[in-house]
């Protein structure tokens, strides 16, 4: 599905990932770990094409085609999701409306008919009782005024609504009580699918102690340094990134 | 300060002949202080750029025009009347300046409430000709404005709106000013007062709307008092042909402890201009909403003054603009704190989103502020859209000019919100989201 290939790319003079390969297929949990200022977040925006990132090297080909050539709506419209590790606010913006025109536009892109607007209501509402959400959330402003928690449940909300194929979750469970990862985590496990894949990008474990990765990659300094099963994840809890620094310095 | 500009001769000479705009059995106090206005005019003509309160804003385009007199229309375009008429309310229609009998209603409208039109008052009571003298003319501070003058002179018709003390209106009453001129470049003058006696209680919505595209101009006056504990809310709809010329202002006397709330709404006329004026008293409360959209060539002109007289006034004043294409915006928003008006609290705000490279905004804000123990604080923003907000929708699947409607929607969609009286915020949604065809809104979605 997704095919990443020697990806470099530099942020304001800068190089931040110095050749990235990746390759993940449907079905798959891939999670991406490593510590501040590895690259991580990054490759999430290129993913999704925020603007202000030069590759100067690679590709990324997504079901066979050019990702990089597609603009950010085209990849949502493909099937690329990211859930923001910062979500952002809308003020003005009601959460149904933006929920409503994000499923019309890729609808439309599919050539598929706009949804009726009773069905689409009814659909979400059920969605957010599974991820304990108040209704009320629903008319107000996107993301505006809500709690750290409140945000990503609402990314996930919008992720279950819009179906994407593949899932770039960034650092959603920072800002996550205990229960409230539990119910995020129980939100994304509803949704794998063997048509859909998952990028977990995390500093710590303890998603995966509740979404099992299929695989694991450690990314340091711009580069994945290592990859493995879902056992690497453990391995990063007990000793840390540092022996990566040391890795690095000797 | 004014500067001295000659008139132009053709508007100068409809007022040496005009008389087709008189009132019926018009009173001669009324004819000597039309003659008086007629004078000033002849002196100063219509504001010149070179006036520093018409700096942003040229009208020699009304010049040239040389607009002609309106005159009565028998019949209505029912089209317009519907577009026009808003539910639930106390309707008085006015058609290229003339009051419309027809499609206007006030049943059910308690006695302790006049609504009339100019043009009944002199074949109606003595009471209400005194009270049409005691308040035309009263509340307007400035004479040398070429455009009042022109108004006091030529007003044809309008609306006397008066609630008598302890009175509330249970519904609003809105004063519909439609022009049916289709291409005969036709101007109208109506002039307006509303008087909200002590402790009343009242809503007046003035709407301005005409046949799409066709070129007219509209120079309109409000005189507005609130007695003491009266509290008037006026709101006002500029939704004129975008090919229109619309020159409108609102003079307002607020006596101690009132409550005035005035809400200025523009998306029509290729030029216009609303002056919106009020003169505090003490511990009296003004809270002045606007909101702007231009696109295309259209030139709007919000003014707005607010002068403190007394201590302990509050004045707020929120306006927010939307400029795209070659649109201008003006905000010259004024707040004078006399000597004796100690603790006021007086805010401005003035937000503008600009969307294309070759709009402009012209915002000016100005505190003059002569008393020593005042609260004052005035913002003024002058910005784009937020990239961060668009790469969000964006990695939703809102196409791009999906995502820059969506935010400049919310962006106004502020001011919307604050209308609590449902076919009025529904009439704005609607002026609003016709500025925005290609974001496919739907307003049941808000």
């Amino acid at each position: 599905m997704l095919k990443i290939e020697n990806l470099h790319v530099r942020v304001e003079g800068k190089d931040i990932l110095k050749g990235i390969n990746l390759e993940i297929n449907a079905g798959e949990v891939h999670a991406i770990m490593g510590p501040n200022g590895s690259g991580k977040s990054t490759l999430s925006y290129i993913l999704a094409g925020r603007e202000g990132y030069e590759i100067t090297q690679g590709s990324i080909s997504f079901h066979g085609k050019d990702l990089l050539e597609m603009s950010v709506e085209e990849r949502a419209w493909a099937g690329v999701f990211l859930a923001f590790q910062y979500p952002v606010e809308v003020p003005g913006v009601s959460n149904i409306y933006m929920l409503k025109a994000a499923l019309n536009g890729i609808r439309k892109h599919k050539g598929e008919p706009e949804l009726d607007a009773m069905d689409f209501i009814a659909s979400v509402k059920g969605k957010m009782k599974d991820l304990d959400m108040d209704e009320k959330f629903l008319y107000r402003a996107v993301n505006e005024g809500f709690s750290g928690g409140e945000k990503k449940r609402n990314e996930i909300l919008q992720m279950s609504v819009l179906e994407p194929t593949l899932c770039v979750l960034d650092e959603t469970d920072s800002g996550l009580d205990i229960d409230a990862l539990k119910i995020v985590s129980d939100g994304i496990n509803r949704l794998r699918d063997p048509a859909r894949a998952f990028v977990l990008v995390t500093h710590y474990q303890r998603l995966l102690d509740y979404i099992k990765p299929d695989f694991v990659h450690v990314l340091a300094n711009g580069k994945i340094v290592k990859s493995g099963g879902a056992e690497l994840a453990l391995e990063l809890e007990d000793q840390g990134y540092s022996w990566l620094e040391d890795k690095k310095a000797s | 300060m004014s500067v001295t500009h000659l008139p132009n001769t053709h508007y100068a000479g409809l007022l040496a002949t005009a008389t087709t705009s008189k009132i019926e059995a018009e009173a001669d106090w009324l004819t000597s202080l039309r003659e008086r206005a007629a004078a000033e005019f002849n002196v100063a003509g219509f504001p010149s750029p070179r006036d520093e309160e018409w700096r942003y804003t040229n009208i020699s385009a009304i010049e040239k025009s040389q607009f002609s007199l309106s005159e009565k229309t028998a019949e209505v375009d029912q089209a317009l009347l519907d577009e026009a008429l808003l539910e639930g309310c106390y309707h008085l229609v006015f058609v290229d300046g003339y009051y419309q009998p027809k499609h206007s209603s006030l049943a059910g409208l308690a006695d302790a409430v006049t609504v009339l039109p100019l043009s009944e008052v002199f074949t109606g009571s003595k009471e209400q000709q005194d009270l049409f003298k005691s308040l035309l003319d009263s509340v307007i501070e400035e004479h040398a404005q070429g455009f009042i003058n022109f108004n006091t002179a030529l007003f044809s018709d309008g609306a006397l709106v008066c609630i008598s003390e302890n009175t509330v209106v249970d519904k609003p009453i809105q004063l519909a000013f439609i022009s049916s001129q289709d291409g005969a470049l036709k101007l109208s003058n109506c002039r307006n007062l509303i008087y909200a006696m002590a402790s009343s209680k009242a809503t007046v919505f003035e709407t301005y709307t005409g046949v799409a595209d066709s070129c007219y101009l509209t120079n309109v006056v409000t005189e507005v008092v609130v007695e003491p504990n009266a509290n008037l809310t006026h709101s006002r709809l500029q939704a004129e042909s975008l090919k229109a010329y619309h020159i409108g202002g609102v003079y307002t006397r607020l006596e101690n402890n009132a409550i005035f709330q005035q809400n200025n709404y523009t998306f029509g006329a290729v030029l216009s201009r609303a002056e919106i004026h009020a003169n505090l008293s003490e511990a009296s409360d003004c809270t002045l909403d606007g909101l702007y959209i231009g696109c295309d060539h259209q030139h709007m002109d919000n003014h707005t003054r607010v002068h403190h007289n007394q201590p302990h006034a509050v004045s707020n004043e929120f306006y927010k603009g939307v400029m795209d294409d070659k649109a201008r915006g003006v905000f010259q928003g004024r707040i004078v704190v006399a000597e004796d008006a100690q603790k006021t609290d007086a805010t401005m705000n003035n937000r503008n989103l600009l969307l294309s490279e070759r709009a402009e905004i012209d915002t000016k804000p100005q505190l003059e502020i002569y008393a020593d123990d005042v609260k004052c604080a005035h913002g003024v923003t002058v910005g784009q859209l937020d990239d961060t907000a668009i790469f969000y929708l964006r990695s939703r699947g809102a196409d791009e000019q999906m995502a820059e409607n969506m935010l400049t929607f919310a962006f106004a969609n502020e001011m919307v919100e604050r209308i609590s009286f449902k076919p009025l915020r529904f009439k704005v949604l609607d002026e609003l989201l016709k500025r925005f065809p290609q974001a496919g809104m739907k307003k049941e979605w808000l």
